[in-house]
């Protein structure tokens, strides 16, 4: 039951959230400043992982394969697809959850506790969306290509692993990139990210906007933040790829 | 004028005031006292809005707030300047941004009129040379300072005040205390202040109110909080030896 009043209050929240915006160039600094914050400053993050999770695909694969008959040229299929299908938009989303999810709870839970954000209300701001809005456009305009870039970076991990353990021919590996490439499973990708993107600035911020005490109250919503968003990211997976897969 | 009609305010099933009624006058300073855990913050954010009230009725001048729709408080909310307990300086702007905020929000002024605004209200506040810096950069009693000039610039007719001494050595509160009366004075705010100082109580209420477990339970000047024979009252306001040696002499 429990579950179906947080869905109502979430949705409340968003109401309120998406109200129009009082001062326009307010809000447009806003969102280069959440841009920033929470797009650009992930691209390392993504970068190391998606290096190495592009690299140590290609291995496994590679040190599996050796063992059978099965083209050379899978390895690079193998990782490619699995970085565009589900690497570079779910896990990338995971640990964006952890990063970027973390953040916003704490920002705003800090500001909850602290009555800024009732100092933002009485001064006539509409808080929620002041405070909310901006990211969720950050998020959804910025992770997406956060995702184009670990795909990039995956396959890149990869090759490098290539050449630099001689695994298998670096050619047979370039080929299996090129080999069957279906271009949609960058559009699946880039689809799921933007619903992830959603969640990740949205469960945080919801869930920080309610506490009442202090900074222990601020680190309970901080860790609730991450799990729910993780899980929510994870159904919406499955849901997501269940429409546009089947 | 601010009245207050006969308000009740609940948590879930925690009632946490009772049926309280007040008047509160333009030009003049009004103290609401009383226990930690009274209710007082609860009452301040109750007038102002932030609580939704069960019962009774806000009327700011001769309009009633509580029953106005969300757009019509908001133009209410332009006119109440508030200073929190804690000061609520937003921490990722510096001094002059968090003043010059309400403005860029709501004035519609040009950069420069919004330039000359802050710098007058933080000349106000006796505050030079801090613009630049962070609220975590600067002490406490200038944190004070910073959130009365953010609170007064743009001419709000209603000034609250939580706790504002909360926190502050003893001469640092003389001074707050002392420029919140002037602010009243000079732009004839409609003055309300939580606190728990008697020392406030004596040197700048104009009327004090005491608040005992959520209800009204005394109300007069400060001279009568003095010789008045209502025991919790009594025992709220000479709990300490100093206030005790006051009455006597
Ligand atoms: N948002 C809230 N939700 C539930 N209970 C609250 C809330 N705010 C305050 N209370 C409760 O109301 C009571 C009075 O608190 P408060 O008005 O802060 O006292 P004080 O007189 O010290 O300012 C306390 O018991 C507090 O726990
Ligand atoms: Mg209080």
């Amino acid at each position: 039951m429990k579950i179906f009043y947080h869905i109502g209050k979430y949705l409340l929240f968003l109401k309120k959230v998406f109200k129009r915006p009082q001062k326009r160039n307010i809000f447009i600094q806003n969102i280069f400043f959440e841009i920033e914050k929470l797009g650009i400053n992930s691209i390392i993050i993504v970068f190391i992982i998606s290096v190495f999770m592009g690299a140590v695909i290609t291995l496994q694969t590679a040190y599996n394969i050796e063992v059978s008959f099965v083209p050379l040229y899978l390895v690079g299929l193998g990782t490619r697809d699995s970085m565009f299908l589900e690497f570079s938009s779910t896990i990338v989303a995971l640990i964006l959850a952890g990063k970027v999810g973390a953040n916003i709870a704490s920002e705003i839970g800090t500001m909850k506790i602290r009555e800024q954000i009732e100092a933002l209300d009485i001064m006539g701001v509409n808080s929620e969306s002041y405070l909310v809005l901006p990211k969720i456009i950050a998020a959804v305009f910025s992770f997406p290509l956060l995702t184009l870039f670990s795909m990039f970076v995956g396959i890149f991990g990869g090759y490098i692993a290539v050449w630099l353990t001689g695994a298998i021919p670096i050619d047979d590996f370039v080929y299996g990139l090129h080999y069957y490439f279906v271009p949609f499973y960058i559009t699946y990708s880039v689809i799921k990210m933007t619903v992830f993107a959603f969640i990740i600035a949205t469960v945080p911020a919801y869930q920080a906007y309610f506490i009442r005490g202090g900074a222990l109250e601020v680190g309970r919503a901080n860790t609730k933040a991450v799990v729910y968003s993780s899980v929510l990211v994870l159904f919406f997976n499955v849901v997501i790829t269940q429409i546009l897969l089947s | 004028m601010i009245t207050v009609k006969n308000i009740s305010k609940s948590f879930g099933k925690e009632q946490i005031l009772y049926d309280i009624s007040l008047t509160f006058e333009r030009g003049k300073t009004s103290l609401i006292i009383g226990q930690s855990g009274s209710g007082k913050t609860v009452l301040l954010k109750s007038i102002i809005g932030i609580h939704e009230i069960d019962k009774g009725e806000i009327i700011f001048g001769n309009e009633v707030y509580s029953a106005m729709n969300p757009k019509e408080k908001q133009k209410i909310r332009k006119e109440i300047g508030m200073v929190f307990q804690g000061g609520a300086l937003f921490d990722s702007y510096t001094v002059y941004e968090n003043v010059i905020f309400p403005l860029r929000m709501f004035s519609g002024m040009s950069e420069k009129e919004m330039d000359k605004r802050v710098e007058f209200c933080l000349d106000r506040v006796n505050l030079h040379k801090v613009n630049d810096l962070y609220p975590s950069e600067i002490s406490g009693g200038m944190q004070k300072r910073v959130a009365i000039a953010r609170a007064i610039v743009l001419n709000p007719k209603y000034l609250f005040f939580d706790e504002p001494n909360s926190g502050l050595d003893p001469k640092t509160s003389i001074v707050i205390d002392n420029l919140i009366k002037e602010l009243t004075e000079d732009f004839n705010t409609v003055t309300v202040i939580n606190t728990h100082d008697m020392n406030s109580v004596i040197e700048i209420g104009d009327k004090t109110v005491f608040i005992y477990k959520g209800r009204k339970w005394w109300e007069g000047t400060n001279k009568e909080i003095l010789n008045s024979d209502n025991k919790e009252l009594n025992d709220f306001v000479f709990a300490t030896e100093l206030m005790r040696s006051i009455k006597k002499s």
